[in-house]
């Protein structure tokens, strides 16, 4: 008995077997791809910006070190130092900084630890609301209230239409969210004994958030900033909309270099609002504008990719590990 | 062996208890006043968002100063209606017709009948020969296949080419409501300290009149030259399609990778390498993903994006293909990581249930894992799409027209989206241009705001029903 049973068992396992098994391996076989798709566009990335950017490099009227070491882009006249949109985009991109680290850890804390619940049943729908708006309609903000109030509060003569600081503070804005909800998860993280701890010892609410769960968390929340120094790097819509469409070119060695290198109520023209401007207009393939973008791309990804693994680096390193 | 206790005086060690008492108050004060400036702080980002909302809001109704070429009155009186009781807009098509043939020339007519004809079975300003020849010839005009013109899309000639409304100044919607007479007294002192600066109109030929810039016909008319009569139409259908392009290339991809990732992959240095590297591609900035569409979609790939490998006759591969791909591509990190929480999500014991029935791990997922995990997946997806719906650098590299008034009629046209023409008015000087773009935001805004609220209320209904 027990064996015509074991045998009728071990036939219909076997034919499962054979039924089964290909179509399973197509199934995951193309799953694999889908995931290999990735790769691909990594790749693509790369190879689209690398060999652009070597036509780019390889044309006569452009040489390789004059990209890196000379203070004037100027196309039209022949020019092409990265310098002042690098500064352009480091100037703005600091400005957003100045913004959205105060409000972004000052929310974080307060939500984390002070706010009761119906202020952050205000507060917190507010953060999300800021994260969905697009970045084209907080350039429209910069240009129609930022920028007049800066003109109405420091003078026309003064602010220009263009200028650095009120793209800078839109930018912030718009990364308050990043920093906020980063810093809460690294303050979260931070177990409660040792919040309970501090308490016992007869700390108050202030201080064993800022002495004890913001330095526990300090990698998480440094990690948190510089990611969010990546997206204000890469930020396109209100650079373009509000820094203008100027370089801010410079000679090392003149007079008033810092002052005109870092005055925030001048325009000054980013990467990416340089890609954006010279896109949009008339542009045909293989001219040395076209190249040109992808230099700066690819000088703008290396960027961003660079500060995407010094965040997670940061994490890694100085993470505290407790318990 | 006993520790030695450090020599000190346990005195030393502690405050007293007044020191203690005294200090407290100082630490109690300060802790005010930080939280206090903590909540300042917040209160900033909080005072921000308002602000960009009624901004938003104020310039998308208000008055207007306007100027019209010809009335609409008189346009009805010249038909022989009484205007009191007549408005133009109630005017037939016929009516409207006859006011064309009256008012302008026989040229611009028939350039617009071969545009867009007025009736399907009769011609106005051609005659029945001259269109018969220039239909059968090699270039024939959109006019000889395309269909009738509508009763609205008469009223919008009519108002472009005989009323031909100017707006001279425009007011915030508060200003309108709390204080309509300042804006009156402020165009005619304009008018008399400047008149140079409106031409040759007087300060009696101006209308005073409410305008919605955000309405009804706003969302339904074309983009314009003239502020007064453009509208959003194409660009929301631009939008509409570009979401439909990415949303069938990045959902399948997206899932598909999401599922290798958690339930088949193994350990290997290749599927780490995937995975890390979606997590890099999630925080590439959008122009990057812009230029990999030019270089890609727009350029190398043109037959297939132009559609001239199918037959079509589009001039280049600045198409909505293209675009959708483009955006594809950069919504795909967000809807593999989103899938991929939701699948982890699904408990174990699921998975384990299913393999223990004897089925394969393809049968288990496809009919224990993924059912539960939709949910998730889609509110994932939607989140995703909304993203993409207001994304604009990749869209301004791959080709996004700057100024187009022909609806989208496949994935192989010219195409503008919402976020284009957002950005094309808002650039421009005038004042009206910036009334539109605070309207074209707002709706903007309402479709996100409906996209995110849909996403929420998906999420709640179903972890409802799975707890």
């Amino acid at each position: 008995m027990t064996t015509e049973k074991e045998s009728t068992a071990g036939e219909g396992t076997e034919s499962l077997k054979r039924q089964r098994r290909p179509f399973e391996s197509t199934v995951v076989v193309s799953l694999f791809l889908a995931g290999a798709i990735s790769i691909a566009i990594t790749i693509g990335i790369l190879w689209e910006l690398g060999s652009e950017s070597l036509l780019f490099f390889l044309d006569d009227a452009v040489s390789f070190g004059d990209f890196f070491t000379t203070t004037v882009w100027q196309p039209q006249a022949g020019s092409f130092g990265i310098w002042p949109l690098i500064l352009g985009t480091l100037i703005i991109a600091v400005i957003a900084l100045l913004v959205a680290i105060p409000i972004g850890l000052a929310s974080a804390i307060y939500l984390a630890e002070y706010a009761s619940p119906r202020v952050r049943g205000i507060f917190k729908p507010v953060l999300e609301i800021l994260v969905g708006i697009p970045t084209v309609v907080f350039g429209f903000f910069a240009i129609t209230f930022v920028t007049p109030l800066l003109r109405s509060i420091f003078g026309e003569s003064v602010v220009s239409f263009f200028n650095v600081l009120s793209a800078g503070i839109v930018v912030g804005l718009l990364i308050v969210p990043l920093i906020s909800s980063l810093a809460e998860d690294a303050m979260s993280a931070v177990p409660d004994s040792l919040r309970q701890a501090a308490y016992a010892l007869g700390a108050s609410q202030l201080e064993v958030s800022l002495r004890v769960v913001v330095p526990a968390a300090l990698s998480g929340i440094a990690a948190g900033i510089v990611i969010a120094m990546s997206r204000a790097v890469g930020e396109t819509m209100v650079v373009t909309l509000a820094a203008g469409a100027s370089p801010r070119n410079f000679a090392l060695g003149s007079d008033a270099l810092f002052a005109d290198i870092l005055n925030p109520f001048e325009a000054a023209q980013t990467m990416t609002g340089y890609i954006a401007i010279t896109a949009s207009g008339d542009l045909s393939y293989d001219t040395i504008d076209y190249n040109s973008i992808f230099a700066i791309g690819l000088t703008l990804f290396v960027m961003t990719l660079a500060l995407n693994s010094l965040s997670r680096r940061v994490v890694k390193r100085f993470r505290q590990e407790y318990e | 062996m006993t520790l030695q206790a450090p020599e000190r005086a346990p005195e030393a060690t502690f405050p007293s208890y007044d020191e203690y008492l005294g200090q407290l108050s100082k630490r109690k004060r300060r802790a005010r006043l930080v939280q206090m400036s903590f909540l300042a702080l917040l209160t900033v980002a909080v005072l921000a968002l308002v602000i960009l909302l009624y901004t938003i809001i104020d310039d998308s109704f208000g008055n207007v100063a306007v100027v019209n070429q010809n009335e609409p009155e008189e346009v009805v009186a010249s038909l022989g209606y009484d205007p009191a009781s007549v408005s133009l807009d109630g005017l037939s098509k016929d009516e409207l017709v006859t006011a064309l043939q009256a008012n302008i020339n026989n040229n611009v007519g028939r350039r617009l009948e071969r545009e867009q004809r007025f009736y399907e079975d009769r011609l106005v300003f051609e005659s029945q020969q001259k269109w018969d020849e220039i239909c059968a010839s090699s270039d024939a005009p959109s006019g000889c296949s395309s269909s009738a013109r509508s009763q609205g899309d008469l009223l919008l000639l009519v108002q472009e080419r005989i009323v031909q409304p100017d707006i001279i100044a425009v007011n915030g919607l508060t200003a309108s409501l709390l204080n309509p007479a300042e804006f009156e007294a402020k165009v005619a002192t304009s008018f008399s300290e400047n008149p140079e600066r409106f031409g040759e109109y007087t300060f009696d030929q101006v209308r005073f009149q409410w305008r919605a810039w955000f309405s009804w016909s706003f969302l339904t008319s074309p983009a314009s030259a003239t502020p007064e009569l453009a509208g959003i139409r194409t660009a929301i259908l631009g939008s509409v399609w570009l979401v439909a392009i990415t949303v069938l290339f990045a959902v399948p991809v997206g899932l598909g990778a999401a599922i290798y990732l958690e339930e088949f992959a193994r350990p290997t240095r290749i599927n780490d390498l995937i995975q890390t590297n979606i997590s890099n591609l999630a925080g590439v900035p959008s122009i990057i993903y812009g230029m990999l569409g030019l270089a890609v979609f727009v350029r190398a790939m043109e037959p297939i994006t132009s559609g001239s490998l199918f037959g079509t006759d589009s001039p280049n591969g600045r198409t909505l293909l293209a675009a959708g791909l483009t955006l594809g591509i950069l919504t795909l990190p967000v809807v593999i990581i989103s899938s991929q929480e939701a699948i982890r999500a699904v408990p174990n014991s699921l998975r384990q249930a299913g393999m223990s029935l004897g089925a394969t791990k393809w049968q288990t997922v496809r009919s224990q894992v993924l059912p539960v995990a939709v949910p998730g997946i889609m509110t994932g997806t939607i989140l995703a799409v909304a993203r993409a719906i207001g994304e604009t650098a990749p869209l301004l590299l791959v080709g996004a027209a700057s100024f187009i008034t022909s609806s989208p009629s496949g994935p192989f046209s010219q195409f503008t989206a919402l976020p284009i023409q957002i950005f094309q008015w808002t650039s421009l000087p005038q004042a009206e241009w910036r009334n539109l773009a605070a309207a074209a935001s707002l709706a903007l805004l309402v479709l996100l705001l409906t996209l995110n609220a849909g996403a929420v209320i998906l999420r709640n209904r179903y972890a409802r029903r799975l707890s």
